[in-house]
């Protein structure tokens, strides 16, 4: 199966968010559309980044390293970006690598656009 | 001899396929269906590092996989054909507490994308072995299988 990406945006209380919908397999072949995905929202200036990960059916380090990436590129603007993720195998990579420190994982999109600490 | 024995161009769209053959040899050898997407996303971790190897020292043969189904386990090993990365590779793995105190945002896309992979595969393979020689490397891991379910 390969990646789908779909991305809406949402307002919440703390301002617009973007939610980037990803599906499918996450690895070392298909990883680059989503880096190309996280590098063009905050080249267009979306700096607060919501990435639903249920429709996400394997992830490995390289979805890793992108997802570290995104961080990175929303924090040189003061942005954010979290995860919404239920699936106990994904979160299971997370935890690891040590990750579920590093990003805010809530359980749904609503829950995170909602959040402003 | 392996049981089955994969060989693929160092491209990252065949390690899907070899994650998939992996799974179904793994399943047939008896391991645990709740480890399946374990054994899964061990291989492609280990896969995707040989690729990674291969191209970025343009070493144009490809990557082996050898899936071997012993009487009580069931084992996977993943050889890649550049002299000498896996010593780096070895160092990693034989201290899989270093990974925890360092910075997780330090692995930033390419960089620290092969420490990563192997903290996968050590965080979630209990008995993994790499080595390296003058002909490449290997990460060999193992699991064991429970003989009674085996499909017929």
């Amino acid at each position: 199966m390969d990646l789908s990406l779909s991305t809406r945006n949402v307002s919440g209380p703390g301002g617009d968010r973007t939610v980037v919908e990803v599906g499918g397999e996450i690895d070392v072949y298909t990883a680059p559309k989503l880096r190309e995905q996280l590098v063009e929202l905050v080249n267009d200036g979306s700096y607060h980044l919501v990435v639903d990960m249920e429709g996400v059916d394997f992830l490995d380090s390289t979805g890793l390293g992108v997802l570290v990436g995104g961080l990175k590129r929303v924090r040189a603007h003061e942005g954010s970006l979290r995860l919404v993720c239920n699936q106990e195998r994904i979160l299971k990579i997370f935890r690891i690598t040590g990750l579920t420190k590093v990003f805010p994982i809530h359980t749904t999109v609503d829950e995170a656009v909602a959040a402003t600490d | 001899m392996a049981t089955v024995e994969l060989r693929f161009s160092a491209q990252p769209e065949h390690v899907r396929t070899a994650r998939l053959v992996a799974a179904a040899v793994a399943r047939r050898a008896g391991v645990d269906e709740a480890v399946l997407d374990e054994v899964r996303l061990a291989v492609g971790e280990a896969c995707s590092r040989a690729v990674g190897l291969h191209r970025s020292n343009h070493v144009t043969s490809p990557i082996r996989v050898m899936l071997t189904e012993e009487e009580k386990t069931f084992s996977i090993e993943v050889g890649d054909e550049v002299p000498g990365a896996g010593v780096a590779a070895a160092d990693a793995a034989g201290v899989p507490g270093s990974r925890e105190s360092a910075p997780a945002e330090e692995f930033d896309d390419a960089e620290g994308e092969d420490e990563m992979g192997l903290a996968v595969i050590t965080g979630l393979v209990d008995d993994v072995e790499v080595s390296a020689g003058e002909a490449g490397g290997v990460i060999r891991m193992t699991w064991p299988t429970n003989p009674a379910a085996v499909l017929p």
